[in-house]
């Protein structure tokens, strides 16, 4: 144990589970609209072909703003850009998918870079770290961004590089916080939303008392998942016994790793590092304290002050994008105009599109077209 | 630069989507001829032979399982088998760049002398050229190969029910120049699956009806560009699909799908129902096709034709869409 | 935005450092997010480090209820 738990990909399970919602909905009298807020849970969703099965089962998934790629505003990547192609001898270290968020500028990943500087992908924080050990005579940016499961690991790195007195590393940090999103798409009121998925591993480091304000103050039920298609589908399942019992809550179905009071040691390196900040959410807006940056202490690690960089985070979305509507669960992907016309992988309008756990880039690539009659 | 000035970006030759209609837009108006237009892995000439010609410019030049010369040798003759033609000589013309070491290259050479014996080819023509410092990244090779035409491969008669073949698990060649090239400190027991496909010959006069060697792009390229070509959808099992552990475990890791990884060695193959089961064993006869096995087939009912569809492992239903560019890593 | 895996522990130096296997192949990580690690021990990595424990009798729990569901539904 635990070895490859195939129970958690099993179809007779899968069967199983969703006839047993299949049986739950059917008793309720009105529609169910889960928003799975993480953008792996999107990915999971789609790539088993769950969508279309849940839809059939009485359940609509809508997907919220938990991806990246697709809310950090452009500003930030052109920031990034503007870096790695105007100036020599510098290393851009960056997550992959990240790289592909066409700007005003192009992408990262069409860059051409100035003389003796390079893009480079990697797969950790650490990775960044090590080329700039490597590379004594380069000035290496690392690309942070991420939610609350990659902010301990970038805040841990920052961390080391100031302990080791790295001169050469400093990273230029998008860090974004889920409750408060979650706060404003549920004050927006703009769609009617029965329950959420909470995400597997921003739990992991949070706990789940940051969510108990949607239960407790709009009433609306929620459960921790995790990522193999029959944990999302407990989730579901435990959504639809609060809906039906009239109890929301914050259920926890990810027991095997998420402790409930979450990950304190992950937390206390970010409160040793980081302090709030409003931040841009690229199709919700301003959210107050949704954000976080390196503290003063740690100025000397922090690329924007480091290199000077100016980056303006209003909006710099190309008109006609809908992204913003997509990530607050208004609108489906299909419902946007440019969806599959303007818009597709090969040429990605907006960000949705581009990343990997996008909403429009999942329902293009994975979603098995429902065939009329 | 100019403003607006169009300049080639590296996704241009990722295999992918946007390379496939750059050269149909781009490059073959050009030259418009009923031998491109085909856009085939090689072409039938009117004298009974097949010609092929590919460029390797792999990086890094070694990785665990061979190196550029054991690609530049099998990729070539691969072109050839599955197009239907029995590979027989190939040129060699090499690029190096200054400062090269000498026993890389022998090494490179010795590779290519291996792989050549191993394919049955003979290398019969070739060049040498030597370019400053920097004006190209170690070494460049390019082959062409000419092959005698057994075959013609016929996707006007796949039919529903018509069964997928695919030759053995996916992705090691890619994972292992990934792995190789990248400092993403993984440590995997990956070799790359460089082969030759020669063993596949015999099998087109037992009936198959078309094939294609699985690199850039992967398993779901290939067979999503075969499912535009034929009037039909085509419907692939995942549970079927071979993958080895390290495959499976490092592509996890990575966030990658090893439906897009390139193999350099591995094929897949439409056979008639009704031959499917005799031209399998055929393969399984092979040692580097032990782990073949029928993936899928032609099908009408669950799709629309020219879709590709994933049965997946828990019972959905899955489209499978062309790779548009490079495959990056996932990290969140 | 999760993209994690539960592996097992190979070696842990001083400095939190080690490696970790998963399905044979091995991870350098960083376990600075967790104390008392050991080797031998089931932990989830996401970005290269270590974010939290596996919880082998939560997960044996977990299995044992989708095993009840797919008998109960009568499959």
């Amino acid at each position: 144990m635990p070895g490859p738990m195939k129970e958690l990909r099993d179809g007779s399970v899968t069967r199983a589970l969703l006839g047993r919602i299949k049986g739950k909905t059917s008793r309720l009298d009105r529609p169910v609209r889960i928003m799975e807020v993480c953008g792996t849970h999107t990915m999971t969703i789609h790539r088993y072909g769950l969508k279309i099965q849940l839809e059939e089962a009485g359940v609509d998934m809508v997907s919220g703003p938990g991806c990246p790629v697709c809310i950090t505003p452009n500003e930030v990547h052109e920031a990034c850009l503007d870096l790695v192609t105007q100036r020599e001898n510098f290393i851009l270290a960056s997550f992959g998918d990240m790289t592909r968020v066409p700007t005003r500028k192009g992408s990262l990943q069409t860059a051409v870079p100035a003389r003796s500087s390079l893009i480079r992908i990697v797969y950790s924080p650490e990775e960044a770290l090590a080329l700039a050990l490597a590379h004594p005579d380069k000035e290496v940016v690392f690309f942070g961004a991420g939610f609350e499961t990659t902010i301990p690991a970038i805040a841990v790195t920052v961390r080391r590089a100031a302990r080791e007195g790295v001169a050469n590393f400093s990273t230029l940090t998008a860090m974004w916080l889920i409750p408060p999103a979650l706060r404003a798409i549920l004050l927006a009121g703009e769609t009617v939303i029965s329950g959420f998925l909470y995400p597997g591993h921003v739990s992991a480091i949070i706990g789940l008392e940051p969510y108990r304000f949607i239960a407790e103050e709009f009433g609306v039920a929620g459960a921790v998942a995790g990522f193999e298609p029959n944990d999302i589908l407990l989730g579901i399942s435990a959504v639809l016994d609060q809906i039906t019992e009239g109890r929301p809550g914050v259920k926890l179905e990810y027991g095997r790793v998420v402790n409930p009071c979450g990950n304190p040691l992950a937390r206390a390196v970010m409160e040793e590092m980081l302090e709030p900040r409003d931040a841009f959410w690229r199709g919700l807006g301003r959210i107050p304290r949704s954000g976080l940056a390196l503290k003063e202490a740690y100025r000397a690690y922090d690329a924007r002050a480091k290199h000077g960089l100016r980056v303006d985070e209003g909006s710099g979305d190309l008109p006609g994008c809908r992204c913003g509507e997509v990530l607050r669960g208004l609108i489906s992907p299909p419902q946007c105009p440019l969806f599959g016309k303007r818009c597709g992988p090969d040429s990605p309008f907006g960000p949705c599109m581009v990343s990997f756990e996008g909403a429009c880039f999942i329902h293009h690539k994975y979603n098995r077209r429902k065939r009329s009659g | 630069m100019a403003a607006g000035e169009k300049r080639i970006s590296l996704e241009l030759g990722s295999g992918g989507k946007l390379m496939r209609d750059f050269i149909a837009r781009h490059i073959v108006p050009a030259f418009r001829n009923p031998f491109l237009d085909d856009l085939g892995d090689a072409s039938h000439l009117p004298l009974g032979i097949a010609f092929t010609t590919d460029s390797y410019v792999v990086d890094p030049i070694f990785f665990p399982g061979g190196d550029i010369g054991t690609l530049a040798v099998n990729g070539t003759v691969n072109d050839l088998v599955v197009s239907g033609a029995s590979p027989q000589y190939i040129s060699l013309a090499v690029i190096l760049e200054e400062g090269l070491p000498w026993p890389d290259l022998e090494k490179i050479l010795k590779s290519i002398k291996r792989a050549a014996s191993k394919a049955d080819v003979l290398v019969a023509c070739g060049d040498t050229k030597v370019v400053r410092r920097g004006q190209a990244d170690k070494i460049y090779i390019n082959t062409s190969g000419v092959g005698l035409t057994i075959a013609k491969p016929r996707t006007s008669l796949v039919r529903p029910g018509d069964r997928v073949i695919l030759t053995g698990t996916l992705g090691e060649h890619s994972l292992a120049v990934m792995l190789a090239r990248e400092e993403f400190g993984i440590e995997a027991r990956v070799r790359s699956d460089c082969a030759p496909l020669n063993y596949l010959l015999p099998i087109w006069e037992m009936g198959a009806l078309w094939m294609r060697d699985i690199t850039r792009g992967g398993l779901a390229t290939i067979l999503s560009e075969l499912a535009e070509k034929i009037p039909h959808a085509l419907l692939i099992e995942e549970e079927k699909i071979p993958l080895s552990p390290a495959v499976q475990g490092a592509s996890e890791l990575l966030g990658i799908d090893p439906l897009y990884l390139a193999c350099e060695g591995r094929a897949v193959i439409v056979a008639p129902r009704r031959k499917a089961a005799a031209i399998l064993k055929k393969i399984r006869e092979s040692p580097l096709g032990r782990r073949a096995a029928i993936i899928g087939q032609v099908d009408d009912r669950t799709g629309r034709p020219g879709e590709l569809l994933l049965s997946t492992m828990t019972g959905g239903l899955r489209l499978l869409e062309p790779l548009t560019s490079e495959l990056l890593p996932r990290i969140c | 935005m999760c993209l994690a895996i539960p592996a097992q522990v190979t070696e842990i130096d001083a400095a939190g450092r080690g490696k970790i296997d998963y399905l044979g192949t091995k991870v350098k990580v960083d376990f600075s997010l967790l104390e008392n690690v050991r080797p031998g021990d089931w932990v989830i990595v996401h970005a290269g480090f270590a974010i939290t424990r596996l919880d082998e009798e939560e997960a044996r729990e977990t299995l044992n209820l989708l095993r009840e569901i797919v008998e109960a539904q009568g499959e």
